[in-house]
């Protein structure tokens, strides 16, 4: 899976949660939750859809590395080597 | 349909009254009585007040004579209901509202109008109706402090019971009327500040070993199993609710009616605005687990405007973070007829003196806005105290 | 005029339609009372060589002649007491007085007389008399000439008092009003006179005891009688872009009131707003909410309302005179607020 694909899904299931949101305009060096107003529920609901798309179980140590579009392509990319 | 007996009792008419004489009644036993019907006189501090029934049926036994004083809570009288059977029971106060049903058992047509639903327009304690929606929500059996009013005054007017019962007869999601819902909550939180004499209290607490046992325990799970700090948040609540009855409850009709079911309002911000409070039913009762997968598929419905009339059920105490937003402490408005509104801010690190050191801790502070018609600063102090107690006992929850 | 389809219909009967003014349908029904009874005669102020203050009665003093027109001295109390006097002797006297303000002059004279000889005498007498007077106000004529009192004559027994509003009511009135045995009082507002329209050619008497639904609606029941009843229609049509479907009843009849027809329809509207020229203290509009109220109490799904004139004495400038009453806007606003609307 490359980064595309990955880009992909990951603004996908976000569009899920945030629906209105415009992933065009979405800033990849952003904290998405400040960005997207994404509470602990909704990030760990993006989570829960990450690990079910891709396979990647990501422990809650590890959630500041996905606060940001770019952080999380590089942490999945580095995942699904 | 079944004829239930249920006990007539002394009423709490004011937060402080412990007894109180009957003067009167006003019924003998084989008389019909309805729901509002005043049945006997009670003699208190206040002075000789009119009391109601909260029952359609027929008296059937007078247990206290006139000249007696009891206690609140004493049955005065039986009454054969005949309402469903549900509505009887072991209630403290039989009164429909307050039945403990699960979600979709409700026989009682609920409103979706709107978040805060179940508003009821109130001036002096009494539902502001108009005689032909009295009528029409008497005959097709639809709770008026459950409809949102839109008639002058925010009065309930017919419409508004047709809606409301139309409304609890769909099944099918629903989309959310932002307008509307933020019409209500402006309704419901205006008329809360008029007439619900708030007390605020605020503490805080060291919560750094609850962090580490989520922590623990959610690093063994997958996200779909990972539990949040508002489920043990909420769950706290629930269990401090028990020791601490007079939080829990509605006051209407000038009085406070406890409930024995604990039912927390979860107040959700949704999408676009608005913000709904919708019950999570029996708390006490759930596991974590459980409790969490019902938060989750619950905020997750709520935030996409897919609702069902069922979730806007009774509350019977409210719980309200702000925490993702950062904010220390929050101090919220009671929904009423709600009693109560514990408020959770967001967990900050802070320098904190453990023994004569000082260290680094998270900490939480945690709110209570209570009616003060209900309860006192110093019960609101306990049960403050309580909540965070158990929050530093995960293992309690 | 946006009115209900059959409220307005002429009479059955050929003839066509005529275009006509309300002071016209008012003289010929005093015309065809002069020719169809010989026993009935007019007396007032001016009604006769200066042809009525407004002008109802000119041309009948060349017609029938001074003796059946009959110019009166400036005493209200002494020409009414003579209108029962010739009433009591077998006549059918119209006795026209200038403005309702003025007929307070001859307050004795309907009170105590006309309304109470039937029951002094043991019913041994009666008073088949008519009287007519202007009322309300909107001509700039200030507050000695302008008020409208006919609501504190609805308060009494033994009278009736009536309230044309229509060319129909106007021209089919009298005529019924002089075959009563008792003394009918027919008030007419002054904002009428000059109002056109299309009146049948057979257009003749009418009923003077039942109300009229003017327009049909299903959503509130706008109560109004006399030169309000424009205003309310005004209003109703009004209401249309607010999606409120309002019915407007003409009582015509102020004493008797038809109760029947408010309640119906108050009880199919569930809400009532009532239009009075009148002040709103102890107002006949007081009479109708009351009456509202004791009658369909259950019904009812908002407060009863009243659009009144104001507690001053009509104020001579027109812009403080407008104001001061009842207007169409003034009833869009009030029938919003019963439907929680600002």
């Amino acid at each position: 899976m490359n980064d595309t694909e990955i880009r992909t899904i990951f603004l996908e299931e976000i569009g899920n949660i945030a629906p209105e949101s415009d992933s065009r305009k979405l800033d990849p060096a952003a904290d998405l939750r400040e960005a997207l107003d994404l509470d602990s529920m909704d990030f760990l609901n993006l989570m829960t859809a990450i690990h079910r798309r891709v396979g990647v179980n990501i422990p809650e140590l590890d959630y500041p590395e996905l606060f940001t579009l770019d952080g999380a392509i590089r942490y999945l990319a580095n995942q699904l080597k | 349909m079944s004829a239930d007996v249920v006990d007539f009792r002394m009423p709490s008419l004011g937060a402080d009254m412990e007894a109180g004489t009957l003067v009167e009644w006003l019924v003998k036993p084989a008389d019909k009585v309805k729901r509002g019907d005043i049945v006997a006189v009670v003699e208190t501090q206040k002075g000789a007040i009119e009391v109601e029934v909260f029952e359609a049926g027929e008296v059937a036994e007078i247990l206290v004579e006139p000249g007696a004083r009891v206690p609140v809570g004493t049955p005065l009288a039986r009454i054969r209901t005949s309402t469903m059977a549900e509505a009887a029971g072991e209630r403290p106060r039989a009164s429909p509202e307050i039945v403990a049903a699960p979600p979709g058992a409700l026989s009682r047509p609920q409103s979706l109008s709107a978040a805060p639903a179940g508003v009821p327009r109130r001036e002096g304690g009494r539902v502001l109706a108009s005689p032909a929606a009295r009528e029409l929500a008497r005959s097709v059996g639809v709770d008026l402090a459950a409809v949102v009013g839109s008639g002058p005054d925010g009065a309930i007017v017919r419409e508004d019971v047709l809606r409301s019962r139309a409304t609890s007869e769909v099944k099918k999601p629903l989309g959310l009327d932002l307008g509307v819902m933020r019409e209500a909550i402006a309704a419901a939180m205006a008329r809360s500040k008029r007439e619900i004499p708030h007390y605020y209290l605020q503490h805080q607490f060291d919560v750094t070993a609850i962090e580490t046992w989520l922590a623990r325990t959610n690093g063994d799970r997958p996200p779909a199993e990972r539990l949040l700090f508002a489920a043990l948040a909420i769950k706290a609540v629930a269990l401090a609710v028990k020791r601490f009855p007079q939080f829990n409850g509605f006051w209407r009709e000038g009085r406070f009616e406890p409930s024995a079911a604990i039912h927390v309002g979860t107040a959700i911000a949704i999408r676009g605005g608005g913000l709904a409070a919708p019950a999570l039913h029996d708390v006490d009762r759930l596991s974590l687990d459980e409790l969490m997968a019902r938060l989750r598929d619950l905020v997750q419905r709520m935030r996409a405007g897919r609702i069902r009339s069922s979730e806007i059920a009774y509350a019977t105490i409210t719980v309200s973070s702000l925490g993702e937003r950062g904010v220390e402490a929050l101090f919220g408005i009671i929904y009423p007829p709600q009693v109560a509104l514990v408020g959770f801010g967001t967990i900050l690190r802070r320098p904190w003196l453990v023994g004569e050191d000082v260290q680094a801790r998270s900490v939480l502070t945690v709110t209570l806005a209570a009616d003060h018609r209900v309860s006192d600063g110093h019960a609101g102090a306990l049960f403050l105290a309580e909540i965070g107690k158990l929050l530093q006992e995960p293992e309690s929850l | 005029m946006n009115l209900a389809p059959d409220a307005l219909k002429a009479p059955a009967g050929g003839g066509g339609l005529i275009e006509t003014t309300y002071r016209e349908a008012v003289r010929e029904a005093i015309r065809e009372a002069m020719l169809r009874d010989e026993r009935v005669f007019m007396m007032g102020e001016d009604v006769g060589r200066y042809g009525g203050c407004y002008a109802v009665s000119k041309g009948l003093l060349a017609e029938f002649g001074p003796d059946r027109i009959r110019d009166t001295p400036l005493s209200e109390s002494g020409f009414t007491g003579a209108g029962i006097g010739a009433a009591m002797a077998g006549l059918r006297p119209i006795v026209e007085l200038m403005t309702v303000n003025f007929s307070l002059l001859a307050l004795d004279q309907i009170l105590n007389t006309a309304a109470t000889i039937r029951h002094m005498s043991g019913n041994q007498f009666g008073v088949p008399l008519v009287i007519r007077m202007a009322t309300g106000a909107g001509r700039q004529l200030a507050a000695q000439h302008s008020h409208s009192l006919e609501g504190w004559y609805a308060h009494i027994p033994g009278i009736k008092v009536l309230a044309p509003a229509t060319l129909e009511d106007a021209r089919g009135m009298l005529w019924t009003a002089l075959l009563d045995p008792d003394p009918v009082l027919i008030f007419e507002n002054v904002m009428l006179y000059n109002m056109t329209g299309q009146l049948s050619a057979a257009a003749g008497a009418v009923d003077i005891d039942k109300a009229a639904v003017r327009r049909a609606g299903e959503d509130i029941t706008l109560i109004t009688y006399g030169g309000s009843l424009w205003k309310t229609l005004a209003a109703a049509t009004a209401l249309e872009s607010e999606n409120i479907r309002a019915e407007v009843i003409d009582l015509r009849s102020l004493r008797p009131l038809d109760d029947d027809t408010i309640l119906r329809s108050v009880r199919k509207t569930r809400r009532a707003l009532i239009v009075d020229e009148g002040w709103r203290s102890g107002s006949l509009a007081a009479e109708i909410c009351a009456r509202i109220v004791e009658g369909a109490f259950f019904e009812l799904d908002a407060p009863v309302r009243r659009v009144c004139s104001e507690e001053v004495p009509i104020p001579y400038a027109r812009h403080l005179e407008e104001a001061a009453i009842p207007q169409t806007s003034k009833i869009v606003a009030a029938v919003k607020t019963v439907f929680g609307r600002s």
